[in-house]
């Protein structure tokens, strides 16, 4: 449970809202009707079996799919059509289950990949790079640099990504998405395979994301503990339904999702 | 014994007798070099941006060449058609963005490899409807490209140096570190390589696919119409230059694919190496090597250092 009690969820204004969501392929759905919405300021976890929708759910909402029904609200803007470049201008950032890091880069390089979209200096100027091209790589470094140093990775600044241990990717892939300085950050289950302090890590790291930042995080996850630990609301999907949404104690109680997760009898 | 001093010795012993040559034929090494390194570079920009071999590099040269020559001899003054070639070439970037790329987005690479081989034959048969298939000759003094040769007298002989070939040369070496500058250190150089790393990581920060490729596209069709005026100046303007394409192939195997200065320095192996093993060892196999000797040296690349001189190498977690 929480104690932080630093933002009262129930007055936040709603960040994004999903109404009667559908998403299929083929003759498969991924998504049936799901509704359900994001308040400024949270912590928003999206929990469910493998196989539930929950990765399918980020997808719709960044852009990567585009749903056959349902209205998405971001920022007041409703839209059923957007794609990812367009998501990512509107302040959604991502990270991916199975780390999508460019590998031959740096993480340096990495994380300033993230800052593409603040980034105005024109084709010219960059082509020769000099004038404002060099102004903005200058500023723009030095903000890269606080984010290192906030994640605590200034060792490996240099490192092409494709070396390091699997939890250092994942923190610099969440780097990148902090560099984009989101309104949405989105999660995609950011302590798969971690170890136990790997974990602890990351979850104090999303906290002072969300507490010194504010930023709205919406992120899948298997760990349980984490989930009721790290999040004010919690959503459940089962087959592509929702099957239970509240604060992680109502969650906890709730018959529907102690079925899905322990199977039941029938 | 006789075959072994042939192989062994004699080149070396000749090399010595007459330096002026084994500059001369250095220096011509070099310029075809150069040459091959601009083609290289072409194939590294798109391969770079979209892990895609552009097949359709080889053709590109020739479009771009044969759309300048074809404009001045409608009576279009020499800058203005390199202007509307250039506009061309960003027309052709987009077109390939919207029609080619965009439909097959997600599809496997070697989906996009097919495609490229069509985009080829179609500019292909475009370029000969357009301006049919005589070959041209390429409009040097109306850009002010130098002609003529210095001879420089040294080591007891003359070593002749085209000018066409050294300004050839200049604006190689420039069109190669602009590039290497502004992909390593700029925003949309980042981009390029993001892309070309993973697409999805790349959208999900907001860089534009359609927009990287158009660039990539764009950067390319400007190298080409390079390679096709200073090709083109040499012999002439025809589709016969396409095949000129395939010996970027063992350019790129020696420097790597991914590599700007490898497409220069693997540009440059090949050609002197082409050069020195015609002129010195080839009449010992009747001539005719520097055709197969490229490909050759590339073989023996493969087994030793399959990521090339500067290729990045593949990192593999398992």
């Amino acid at each position: 449970m929480r104690e932080r009690g630093k933002i009262d969820v129930a007055a936040g204004e709603v960040l994004l809202s999903v109404e009667n969501v559908s998403l299929s392929f083929g003759g498969v759905k991924a998504l049936a009707e799901i509704s359900f919405d994001i308040r400024k300021g949270e912590i928003r976890a999206i929990i469910g079996p493998n196989g539930a929708g929950k990765t399918s759910m980020l997808n719709v909402v960044n852009g990567f799919y585009q749903p056959q029904h349902g209205i998405i609200t971001f920022k007041g803007k409703a839209r059923s059509k957007m794609r990812p470049h367009e998501a990512a201008a509107g302040g959604i950032a991502r990270t991916f289950q199975n780390v999508a890091l460019f590998r031959g880069m740096s993480a340096l390089d990495n994380i300033l990949a993230g800052r593409t979209l603040t980034m105005h200096a024109n084709f010219f100027w960059q082509l020769i790079r000099f004038g404002p091209a060099l102004k903005e790589e200058i500023e723009h470094r030095h903000r890269v640099e606080e984010i290192i140093d906030f994640l605590e990775i200034p060792h490996i600044r240099k490192v092409p990504v494709g070396r390091l241990p699997y939890g250092l990717q994942k923190r610099v892939e969440l780097g990148r998405a902090l560099a984009m300085e989101p309104d949405l950050l989105l999660l995609d289950e950011p302590m798969a395979g971690m170890n136990l302090e790997e974990k602890e890590d990351m979850s104090r790291f999303i906290l002072d994301v969300n507490n010194s930042f504010g930023t709205t995080i919406a992120l899948i996850e298997h760990d349980m503990g984490v989930v009721m630990d790290l999040s004010d609301r919690v959503l459940v999907l089962d087959y592509g339904r929702k099957i239970a949404d509240g604060t992680p104690d109502q969650v906890k109680a709730n018959q529907a999702v102690i079925d899905a997760y322990l199977g039941v009898a029938h | 014994m006789d075959l072994l001093y042939k192989i062994f010795l004699d080149p070396f012993v000749q090399m010595g007798g007459a330096p002026d040559l084994l500059v001369q034929t250095l220096w011509e090494g070099l310029v075809a070099g150069v040459l091959y390194s601009l083609i290289a570079l072409g194939f590294v920009l798109i391969f770079k941006a979209s892990g895609v071999f552009n097949f359709a590099q080889g053709i590109m040269v020739v479009f771009a060449a044969l759309t300048l020559v074809g404009l001045y001899e409608h009576g279009v003054p020499a800058f203005l058609a390199l202007a509307i070639t250039i506009a061309v070439m960003f027309g052709l970037a987009i077109a390939v963005e919207r029609l080619m790329l965009r439909p097959l987005v997600n599809q496997p690479d070697i989906i996009l490899f097919m495609a490229t081989f069509g985009l080829t034959y179609f500019l292909i048969g475009f370029g000969e409807l357009v301006f049919g298939g005589d070959p041209k000759i390429m409009i040097t003094e109306e850009l002010f490209l130098p002609k003529g040769a210095i001879d420089l007298k040294m080591l007891g002989g003359f070593v002749s140096l085209q000018k066409i070939d050294i300004a050839a040369a200049i604006i190689a070496s420039i069109m190669v570190a602009g590039l290497a500058v502004f992909f390593q250190r700029t925003r949309i150089g980042r981009a390029l390589r993001a892309v070309a790393d993973s697409h999805k990581a790349a959208l999900s920060v907001g860089i534009s696919l359609e927009q990287i490729w158009v660039v990539v596209w764009f950067a390319a069709g400007i190298v080409a119409l390079a390679t096709g005026i200073m090709w083109g100046a040499r012999s002439n303007v025809s589709f016969a230059l396409e095949i000129i394409a395939l010996k970027a192939l063992p350019v790129l195997i020696l420097g790597g694919f991914t590599s700007i200065p490898g497409a220069i320095v693997g540009g440059v192996i090949i050609g002197v190496g082409e050069k020195m093993g015609e002129f010195y060892w080839g009449p010992l196999l009747g001539s005719g090597i520097e055709s197969w000797l490229a490909y050759f040296i590339a073989l023996v690349f493969l087994l030793f250092r399959p990521q090339g001189l500067f290729g990045e190498k593949i990192i593999e977690r398992i």
